[in-house]
């Protein structure tokens, strides 16, 4: 299955010209470019692990795609997304967020269903790479 | 037009029997309005032969302490203060016999944090005044010392945002149809189709509450399922709006706890519950960490028509206080009523944390929102996926674009009109970050699309001649060199 989060994912997964024009648009905004990775893509895992800090002090589009490169390269076979980051009053929260590198196979998740009182059902979501130790996810 | 006042001073203000309501101190061209006061602006159409000024000055009499006759126990308060003033009148702009009247309210009058008290004032009694043939409410200055004195909106749109995880385009969702008749079962298969093919949302429509043909926990169960599946069959977040409105407050808490229960991450209300009610489950919202949907049922009736009732910008206005998360604010190129100027000025009303005057979008006077949460619009009614590039000039990223039809009436069945609105939405995203002219580009820009998505080519082949192009009735008055502005 083909997860589907981020702004763009139901368009074929962009290529590095358009990335880079994305990544001009957040810059011409004045937001701080993030790359984060993860190998659990869980709809509710927040918290991806940070490829460093948000990059607030580079302004040009080819140093974030080198750092996007250089990513890929330890992280490849991960889900490495892309984000803009807004700081000023009355937002100060993600403005911009795309996925800009799956792994090879995507396994999705297995919807658990627990049967209650009555008629209730109490459901959760499993990734199956989850079933994996985190070193031995998407090898 | 701004005559003296002739307000009467001291015992004669005061003699037994009955008085102008311009002397009686409701019409006051000097008064500068404090920072505190509420202000209101009434389109004031007098009866045939009543002086305007004695009309505005009665419309500020029974919006706040006056009646129809002289009584001496005002003199048991301080009652200058408490009288609504009427201080600018002016003539609407080609309209001749019609009036904007400008009227400032203290802020005592008013009971902190409570639509249903500032309603009972503002538009009580007066609508039905007999000197005056018609009486609109076209705006509403609300002073930051009153608005620090609601909750507002229960998530906000950042939050609602980080909750979804979803950034950087507008949401997607449609409108369950038919809209009545559906079993709880074949309920829940439009939903997760719906979802599955790519919308964010799903939504009950106002009438969906618990009727035969669908009992509310029968709908609410099945529709959980379809979200779940739908959650793990895309690995994003998905929701569906439980309208939740019902007879009485207890039958809906009832319904907002079971939602609750099943997980779901938003529920709906509808206009027609009454503000009291709105304001209630604002409330139970912000306690339970769920989204609220407001459906604006019924405002059709009173925001409509130009020369009577209260205009929708006010009706935004008072939401934003009330405290609900999205609320239907038009799509100016769908089938229901909404200029493209007035719709704009209600989508910075519901957004914006401080709004210009802007006669040209039909707003009249500043307004500081004191960082109270942003509520976001929905555009639902008509749309569909060949008018991405104009919906999205029109109403900007943060909206909820609803294709009921435009997704259920697909050719190829509920999932392939879902996909269609989204890669349509996406492409055109992309097209809007990389700099493009997409207003222009947009039919080449969907076309292209539409090369890699057989959905997306069906949906712009069937309703590509739809649109709905109709006078609006409920347009700004102004004159660019301004009579009107401040």
């Amino acid at each position: 299955m083909r997860i589907t989060q981020g702004c763009f994912s139901f368009l074929p997964d962009l290529t590095d010209e358009q990335i880079t024009a994305q990544v001009q648009y957040c810059l011409d905004k004045g937001w701080a470019v993030n790359l984060e990775f993860t190998d659990d893509p869980h709809p509710r895992n927040t918290y991806w692990d940070m490829w460093g800090l948000p990059m607030f002090d580079i302004r040009d589009a080819a140093g974030i795609m080198m750092e996007l490169a250089e990513c890929r390269r330890v992280y490849g076979n991960r889900y490495i997304r892309l984000s803009g980051f807004d700081s000023s009053h009355g937002w100060e929260s993600v403005r911009i967020s795309f996925l800009v590198n799956r792994p090879k196979e995507e396994p999705g998740f297995r919807l658990n269903r627990q049967e209650g009182v009555g008629r209730r059902v109490t459901y959760s979501t499993h990734a199956y790479a989850a079933d994996l130790p985190e070193e031995q996810r998407y090898q | 037009m701004n005559a003296p006042t002739g307000t009467v001073t001291g015992k004669d203000r005061y003699r037994s029997g009955v008085m102008e309501y311009k002397r009686m101190g409701y019409w006051e061209p000097d008064y500068v309005p404090k920072d505190t006061d509420v202000i209101a602006l009434f389109r004031v159409t007098p009866q045939d032969g009543v002086d305007p000024t004695e009309a505005a000055a009665a419309v500020a009499g029974e919006s706040s302490t006056a009646t129809w006759t002289v009584v001496w126990t005002d003199r048991l308060t301080a009652a200058e203060k408490y009288r609504a003033k009427c201080y600018r009148l002016d003539e609407v702009p080609n309209a001749p016999g019609v009036y904007f009247a400008y009227i400032a309210y203290d802020l005592d009058l008013f009971e902190p944090g409570s639509i249903a008290n500032l309603t009972a004032s503002i538009i009580g009694n007066v609508f039905g005044f007999k000197p005056l043939k018609a009486l609109r409410l076209e705006d509403m200055r609300l002073p930051v010392a009153y608005v620090k004195t609601f909750q507002g909106p229960a998530t906000g749109i950042v939050v609602e945002r980080e909750r979804l995880d979803k950034f950087g385009r507008p949401l997607l969702g449609a409108t369950v149809k038919p809209k009545l008749g559906l079993s709880g079962r074949n309920y829940g298969r439009v939903v997760y189709e719906a979802l599955k093919g790519g919308l964010d949302f799903t939504k009950d429509d106002e009438n969906i509450n618990s009727q035969p043909f669908m009992h509310w926990r029968d709908r609410f169960l099945y529709c959980m399922e379809a979200v779940n599946k739908a959650q793990a069959a895309s690995g994003e977040i998905k929701g569906t709006y439980l309208n939740v409105t019902a007879g009485t407050m207890e039958d809906m808490y009832e319904r907002a706890e079971f939602a609750k229960e099943l997980g779901s991450n938003i529920v709906m209300i509808d206009l027609v519950i009454g503000y009291t009610a709105i304001q209630s489950m604002a409330k139970w919202a912000r306690r339970n960490d769920m989204i609220l949907h407001l459906h604006r049922a019924g405002h059709g009736t009173y925001t409509r028509q130009k020369a009577h009732g209260v205009s929708f910008r006010v009706i935004a206005k008072w939401m934003r206080l009330a405290g609900v998360d999205h609320i239907h604010a038009g799509t100016v190129v769908g089938k229901l009523e909404g200029d493209p100027n007035t719709t704009r000025g209600y989508y910075d009303i519901c957004r914006e944390d401080h709004n210009p005057i802007d006669l040209e979008h039909g707003v009249f006077f500043e307004q500081h929102w004191a960082s109270l949460n942003k509520l976001m619009p929905v555009a639902s009614g008509g749309i569909h996926a060949g008018q991405m590039h104009q919906l999205l000039s029109l109403l900007g990223e943060d909206v909820v674009l609803q294709f009921g039809g435009g997704t259920i009436g697909h050719p190829l069945g509920i999932q392939a009109g879902a996909t269609a609105n989204r890669v349509a939405l996406e492409a055109m995203i992309m097209a809007r970050n990389e700099g493009r002219d997409y207003l222009h580009e947009g039919p080449e820009i969907l076309a292209k699309a539409a090369q890699t998505c057989t959905p997306l080519k069906h949906a712009l082949e069937i309703w590509k001649d739809v649109t709905f192009n109709y006078e609006s009735t409920d347009t700004p008055d102004f004159v660019p060199s301004a009579s009107v502005s401040m």
